[in-house]
């Protein structure tokens, strides 16, 4: 085993530290608690009530009210939910608007729509531009009659690329069209105040924002039509059956807490970690592009081609250092071809094959950056010298 | 996170023959930047037609890079004639066998030598002469239609694995389809390919080693005091360890390389290679 204490861990949009804090208050429900929160004793009643506390948690990081707040069992499950709710709830209308830059999880789904359904479905995946954002007009064209719902995510997983949700929402419900946001890399991140939005669903994800793997939520607006997408008991008040995954919940309830409270942190000092990494891999190594917007994006992501090598081999040799990261080359993607996300960008893929992300956390550390920007120049150049379209003078 | 043996490892963190060898007798160009592997493989001959020095550029993954180290250790010091007979399985196996997603590594190895050679004779390489199938990675149906024979494929899924095509936009998969199944109806070639020295599944190698062990090498090393006990088979690497009087015997590599491993090139498979457990 690779002990944790000897990582530096900079693939925070794969997956999260669970932080000690949320550790500590799921224990009692993976040993004494053990109660069930639909029951009618008071055994079970204490647990409905963690359940219960959590839920208000999530809500106010949110802006949303607690009722809004179903739990799932992952991000994806969230976006399944929202979207065959809303083709369940419209019938007739079988159009969907997305982007070309979305999560497996919302892509693949609307890629298959038809086989799973039995419709047909026309689906606009709107194209992004060279730095990964949306044409606005583009979209709000796309927009049709028979739009059953418009599915976008917040930040994007590989660039950290923000899309301009508020007015995405805004113009959806002009046109009376259900929205949805798969805001897994987003909450936690940066503010959410669904409140002010006009937001209809929004998926995200436990183990995205230092609580455990295993547990979702998908918020529903109060008042949207809803069809639950796993069927069985009462629970969620009927949105979604099966037993709460309770420890998890009430660990998800803290790390919300926690995202409130590191804010603040998350953009000054991990943005400024970020920024310094950044900038030394851009200025110490040549022909390295950094990929998506520079302004409008989350304060922990940084993605960048190393041109000429490939994404797998330098992961491979971050890794002989306890580096962890991850790349959209074609080798690690589980396809033969480099990461969709680039290629919609029209990143070249020359570039993209040798593209690597590093996503950080408020557990990142200055010197870890320092030992990063120490290692991977000479990691880069040594690939290159083997590359046969390295040229060292190019 | 791919599984690779320690020998992709080695090969990778530690290639041998990185260059380009100044005035090659052979060069081999093959994939491209965008296909995502590419490898530039160059060799001088001695007078007597051996390969002197390979030397080889690999823009690619881990077991990308690690074929071509591995490809140029093992055809460094064999005549030309027989360096064209090297194929994808032999790098494969030299290298303890590689995820079967990555087998179109060890292709790309073959493929560049190949070229290198055609390019050397002056010849044209014969498999690029077919019909483009795979427009994403630029495979023919030659390639497509020897990679199914010699690897006995059975899948478009393994197609893929082995040469790529199919891994694109998948276009082409009814058409790989079609190659797959006249490809296995050709009986005639079929049968060759099976006559041909079998691809053994490592349990078989495993029985097959056992019984060489007792039979022909065991009772010779019990008359000097000593034995071997099989540890592990991973590829074509054998590990062995050697006990009793062998293990203080100044000996005891020469008796491994020299005897150990001669038997059983000759009784199980010429391709083995011995080594002792640490």
């Amino acid at each position: 085993m690779i002990r944790p204490e000897i990582v530096v861990y900079m693939d925070n949009n794969a997956t999260t530290k669970v932080a000690p804090e949320v550790l500590e208050v799921m224990m009692p429900y993976l040993q004494d608690y053990y109660g069930n929160p639909s029951s009618m004793h008071r055994f079970g009643g204490q647990v409905e009530a963690a359940v219960t506390e959590a839920r208000r948690k999530v809500a106010t990081l949110l802006g949303a009210d607690p009722e809004e707040i179903v739990f799932t069992s992952c991000g994806t499950e969230s976006d399944s939910t929202a979207i065959f709710s809303a083709l369940q709830s419209f019938p007739d209308k079988r159009h969907i608007v997305t982007t070309r830059v979305e999560h497996p999880a919302v892509k693949n789904l609307c890629e298959n729509l038809d086989t799973l359904t039995g419709h047909k479905h026309r689906v606009t995946r709107l194209m992004v531009d060279a730095d990964g954002t949306l044409d606005l007009q583009k979209y709000e064209e796309a927009l049709a009659d028979d739009t059953a719902i418009v599915s976008v995510m917040w930040a994007n997983n590989e660039t950290g690329v923000i899309f301009p949700i508020a007015e995405m929402a805004r113009m959806a419900r002009a046109r009376g069209i259900p929205f949805h946001t798969d805001a897994v890399q987003a909450v936690g991140k940066i503010p959410i105040n669904l409140k002010e939005l006009d937001v209809d669903f929004l998926s995200l994800s436990g183990h995205k924002l230092h609580g455990p793997k295993g547990v979702g939520v998908l918020y529903v607006r109060r008042g949207t039509p809803f069809v639950p997408f796993l069927v069985g008991g009462h629970q969620e008040k009927g949105r979604r059956g099966g037993t709460e995954n309770v420890a998890s919940i009430v660990g998800l309830g803290r790390a919300c807490e926690l995202a409130a409270a590191n804010m603040a942190e998350e953009n000054s000092r991990v943005k400024a970690l970020r920024d310094k990494l950044e900038q030394g891999l851009l200025s110490s190594i040549p022909h390295a592009i950094l990929n998506g917007h520079k302004i409008d994006r989350l304060p922990n992501t940084s993605n960048i081609s190393f041109e000429y090598v490939e994404g797998e081999a330098i992961l491979l040799h971050m890794d002989q250092y306890n580096i962890c990261a991850s790349s959209g080359s074609a080798c690690t993607s589980g396809s033969l071809e480099p990461s969709h996300v680039l290629r919609a960008m029209g990143v070249p893929f020359t570039a993209a094959h040798g593209s690597i992300r590093y996503s950080l956390s408020i557990y990142n550390t200055e010197e870890e950056i320092d030992f990063v920007l120490e290692k991977m120049p000479p990691i880069i150049a040594g690939l290159r010298q083997m590359s046969p379209f390295w040229k060292a003078d190019a | 996170m791919w599984e690779y043996t320690n020998k992709v490892q080695q090969h990778f963190l530690h290639p041998k023959n990185v260059g380009e060898i100044e005035n090659p007798d052979g060069i081999g160009d093959v994939g491209s930047l965008a296909c995502g592997d590419a490898l530039k493989l160059t060799f001088k001959l001695d007078e007597k037609g051996v390969i002197a020095d390979a030397k080889f550029k690999t823009f690619g993954c881990a077991s990308a890079i690690a074929s071509s180290s591995v490809l140029t250790e093992m055809i460094i010091g064999m005549p030309l004639d027989e360096a064209a007979k090297v194929t994808n399985e032999d790098i494969a196996n030299r290298l303890g066998g590689l995820p079967k997603e990555k087998m179109h590594c060890s292709v790309m190895g073959r493929e560049a030598l190949e070229a290198a050679i055609a390019n050397y004779r002056g010849l044209k390489i014969p498999m690029a002469e077919g019909e483009v199938v795979c427009e994403c990675f630029g495979v023919t149906d030659l390639e497509v239609i020897r990679a199914i024979k010699e690897s006995s494929l059975r899948s478009v899924e393994e197609i893929t694995n082995f040469t790529k095509a199919g891994g694109g936009c998948g276009k082409c998969i009814d058409r790989l389809r079609e190659i797959l199944v006249a490809t296995v109806h050709q009986g005639a070639d079929i049968q060759k390919v099976a006559e041909k020295p079998k691809r053994m599944t490592t349990l078989q190698k495993i029985k097959k080693i056992e019984e060489a062990l007792e039979r022909e090498i065991r009772p010779g090393l019990r008359k000097d005091g000593g034995d071997i006990e099989l540890v592990d088979v991973d590829g074509d690497f054998v590990t062995v360890s050697l006990r009793g009087a062998c293990t203080s015997c100044a000996k005891s590599q020469t008796t491994l390389k020299e005897y150990v491993e001669k038997k059983l090139r000759e009784l199980v498979l010429d391709s083995l290679i011995v080594e002792e457990s640490k």
